[in-house]
């Protein structure tokens, strides 16, 4: 379904993502792990279309769309989250979600009754008229899945929609976000709360200053030196290594 | 055609004129650089510093020269007081009220100045007024010299405050980063405010500096906004020399366009350009600052 | 659903429809005609600078295209000052969303947009006041011909309805947009511009959309007051005033909000009256208070008149409602 190929992303001299690829296939939930500033956002970012790859293509159900500006890309179905919440602060829960029901539905009424059919499915039933800024950070990480949601997205691209929250909205959500990959939608997610990785991902990438570094079941990848390495840096990765093998 | 006499004097005026629009926005400038926003009522309170100058002349009987001193003074201490307690508190910290409130400055100054005063143009009459210099073919104006002379020294006297002074550092810090200055126990609104002061400052100058050759009414500092701010963006907002060279540039153009294209298109260059800068390269022509 | 918002306007209108039947002095109608033709004007503003959160600096740009245009059909080509009125319209239209293409593509925004928008309403001066077609800085004169098909009234109730009619459609349109999914886009645009990419809204095009719209509703007073004064310069047409009017009326009454411009206006201008009357006659005075009041809107009622009443609406109310305004 995505296809991410080679993709190079330069800041200045700063090299965010290096020849990084990717594969999303149709139904599944994959995950994209990696330590800080290791350029997952960026790449995110590239899929979306807000940002010009310096090199490299994003193809989508089979066609070329790295120069389609975002909302075209939302049109044809990608739908992403901001790690960092971006709220119509302004508006109230139902106006926010609204305007990604607008996408696929011209008609005031049928744009409302969908974002809160969706407000529902994620949790916000009881919020609508709330401002979205009144909202705590659970509640804005549900409203950003919400909007994103509203738009109909054949693929839905999660920027940490669990980070900042508390075990108990972590358990909350991560049945809605299985439900969402039961009725069709495939979901490429960044996550660092591993319990949900392993919980929901079918298949994980991980990310390491900007280059690919393993892929594979999220079991596989846990036991990767490589990625251990990469989160926990070298000396202490052989040491872990070592420890093991004075256990064993 | 045009004779080269001719077209080097519009040059020279030109310059002339123009140290003076880049002392103007040598004040935006720095008030851009450090609270970066735009202050709309920069002109408004150019006209309330060259009100002042024909007051004190007129009823103190005070050189404008002389009212550098005390004006400059005044003024930083007005720019300071409306920073701190009014566009700071009123602005609530959004650029887009900072524009309305000063933009709303600007309409209380004017009117106020235009009920106090009327409509009428008033000029000084110094001893000195007419007092020309021949370089060969060339009459230069004593008065708009002095202009020159005056727009050049306090932008170097401004730069150096900002670049061996605590009191520049610590301006300097907070456009640097604001939050950081803060933190390292900067009082932010301390500084913002002195920055602002300054720039009404410099405007008391540039009124003393004008006013020995321009006249003064309560809406003279409109013409003078919007040339400040196409220097302003011209030179890359925030830039001190990007501000006087950028001011040089204009006061030049505008002179030649007003000699090719005659007074009413005269002023027409310097809102092209203005457009065309803002459309095409809002970092500026000479400055380097994004 | 969709039928939200309608009642208040109709009561809006009825009032000022009825209002020739109570008074009748002129200097109130005049009063409400010259009003009426400033609600236009921010209607126009209050689209693109309250809904879609692009406060514009310019708008006389529109104003006095839509003022030009016509006056120069009618004067120098005789053309019927309906058929002229529609054609200025569409030329003011046209203004804004050249202007709008070439700022919004260059991505300018906040204050670099109000800037940008003023040159342009100045260089459209500079030009008018220069240009022999325009009648350079004598301006255009009107000749005196009263009749409907002339959009000229003696009566100032007859000029007080067509204005009122021209408000009405401001305000129709307005709420219909307010409903809609342009209008949906437009405030999400204005509240976050990235997170408003990211579901499928074509920015530049809500854009675009918007300051057409908007300069049509502009120009369409700049016509009104052409009929009404029957002069026009370039100082007044492209004049810095009424870029000042089209922002100050929505910004008093309620930014962003359908009945803001009408409200502001006459709030606005009421209060510029009653400073005049305590003042005495002192130039400048109403602008002043003007000023002022643009100065205390912005901090302490960004909500304008409409935010302050509903505020004391929701304070008189019992307790859980103000709990949940306060969370
Ligand atoms: N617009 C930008 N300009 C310059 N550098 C940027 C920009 N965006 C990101 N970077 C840099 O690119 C690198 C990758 O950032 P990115 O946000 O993609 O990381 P991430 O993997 O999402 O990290 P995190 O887990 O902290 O969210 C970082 O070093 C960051 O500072
Ligand atoms: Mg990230």
């Amino acid at each position: 379904m995505l296809e991410v190929k080679d993709i190079t992303m330069r800041f200045g001299g700063l090299t965010a993502v290096g020849g990084a690829s990717l594969k999303v296939d149709k139904g599944r939930i994959v995950g994209l792990i990696g330590p800080n500033g290791a350029g997952k956002t960026t790449l995110f970012a590239i899929i979306a279309g807000f940002l010009d790859p310096t090199a490299g293509r994003v193809i989508f159900e089979g066609s070329d769309i790295t120069p389609l500006p975002a909302h075209e890309r939302a049109k044809l179905g990608i739908a992403r989250t901001f790690q960092i919440v971006q709220p119509f602060a302004g508006l109230d829960v139902r106006e926010n979600i609204a305007v990604g029901a607008y996408l696929r539905h011209a008609r005031a009424a049928e744009a409302h009754a969908k974002a809160e059919a969706v407000a529902r499915r994620v949790g916000l039933g009881g919020d609508l008229d709330k401002q979205a800024s009144s909202l705590t950070v659970a509640g804005r990480k549900r409203l950003e899945l919400a909007r994103a949601l509203a738009t109909e997205p054949k693929l839905l691209l999660l920027d940490e929609v669990l980070a900042g929250l508390n075990p108990s909205e972590i358990r909350d959500i991560v049945p809605v976000i299985r439900a969402i990959r039961d009725e069709g939608v495939t979901i490429l997610m960044i996550e660092h709360v591993m319990q949900a990785v392993m919980n929901l991902c079918d298949e994980v990438y991980v990310l390491a200053q900007g280059k690919m570094i393993a892929q594979g079941t999220p079991r596989e990848v846990c036991v990767d030196p490589h990625v251990v390495e990469a989160y926990l840096g070298k000396g202490a990765a052989d040491r872990l290594r070592a420890e093991e093998a004075s256990h064993a | 055609m045009y004779s080269l006499p001719i077209v080097a004097e519009a040059m020279l005026n030109g310059l002339l004129t123009g140290a003076v629009y880049a002392l103007i926005a040598l004040g935006l400038t720095l008030v851009y650089g450090v609270l970066h926003i735009i202050n709309f009522a920069h002109g408004a309170f150019l006209t309330c510093a060259m009100f002042a100058v024909w007051l004190a002349n007129t009823f103190l009987g005070l050189d404008p020269y002389l009212a550098i001193l005390p004006l400059t003074l005044i003024f930083f201490a007005i720019g300071y007081a409306v920073q701190r307690f009014v566009i700071g508190p009123a602005s609530h910290g959004d650029d887009g009220n900072i524009l309305l409130i000063t933009l709303g400055l600007s309409i209380v100054i004017e009117n106020a100045l235009l009920a106090g005063f009327r409509s009428d143009t008033r000029s000084l009459m110094t001893d000195y007024s007419f007092n020309v210099f021949e370089v060969g073919p060339l009459l230069i104006s004593q008065a708009r010299l002095f202009g020159f002379l005056g727009a050049v020294v306090v932008t170097g006297l401004l730069w150096l405050l900002l670049a061996a002074t605590d009191t520049g550092k610590a301006i300097r810090a907070v456009a640097k980063e604001k939050l950081g200055a803060r933190l390292v126990g900067i009082n932010v609104s301390h500084v913002f405010a002195v920055t602002f002061g300054i720039g009404c400052a410099t405007l008391a100058i540039a009124a003393c500096l004008l006013m020995p050759t321009f006249y003064v009414n309560p809406r003279v500092g409109g013409a003078f906004v919007l040339v400040a701010f196409t220097i302003v963006v011209l030179g890359g907002m925030g830039s001190i020399t990007g501000a006087l060279i950028g001011g040089l540039f204009i006061g030049v153009v505008e002179s030649l366009c007003g000699l090719f294209l005659g007074e009413s298109l005269g002023q027409i260059g310097i809102f092209i350009i203005f457009i065309l800068v803002l459309l095409f390269r809002p970092t500026g022509l000479f400055g380097a600052r994004a | 659903m969709t039928r939200r918002g309608y009642l208040p306007i109709l009561l809006v209108l009825a009032v000022l429809a009825l209002l020739p039947f109570a008074v009748t002095s002129n200097v109130v109608l005049n009063f409400v005609v010259f009003v009426l033709i400033i609600t236009l004007a921010a209607q126009g503003w209050n689209l693109l600078g309250g809904v879609g959160g692009q406060s514009s600096f310019g708008h006389a740009a529109f104003f006095g295209t839509g003022a030009y245009v016509s006056a120069i059909l009618q004067v120098r080509f005789g053309i019927n000052a309906w058929v002229a009125t529609a054609v200025a319209v569409a030329a003011g239209a046209a203004v804004g969303w050249i202007i709008g293409f070439l700022s919004f593509r260059a991505g300018l925004r906040g204050s670099y947009f109000a800037l940008v928008t003023l040159a342009f309403a100045e260089v459209l001066r500079i030009l008018a006041n220069a240009a022999g077609f325009t009648g350079g800085a004598a301006g255009l004169l009107m000749k005196l011909d009263v009749g409907f098909w002339n959009m000229q009234f003696t009566s100032r109730a007859a000029f007080l309805w067509l204005a009122l009619g021209f408000v009405a459609v401001g305000l129709i349109v307005s709420q219909m947009i307010a409903n809609s999914r342009f209008g949906a886009q437009l405030v999400a645009v204005r509240e976050n511009e990235e997170a408003a990419r990211a579901l499928g809204v074509d920015v530049l095009s809500v854009k675009l959309k918007a300051i057409t719209v908007s300069a049509a509703l502009t120009a369409v007073a700049g016509c009104l007051y052409l009929q009404y004064f029957l002069y026009i310069d370039a100082n007044i047409a492209y004049g810095l005033w009424i870029s000042v009017e089209a922002l100050l009326a929505p910004m008093v009454g309620g930014r962003g909000l359908v009945l803001g411009p009408i409200i502001g206006a006459f709030t606005l201008h009421g209060l510029g009256e009653a400073s005049k009357l305590l003042a005495g006659r002192v130039p400048g005075i109403d602008l002043a208070a003007y000023g002022a009041v643009l100065i205390l809107v912005v901090a302490f009622a960004p909500g304008g008149v409409l935010g302050l009443l509903r505020k004391l609406r929701f304070r008189s109310q019992p307790v859980a409602k103000t709990a949940e305004e306060t969370a």
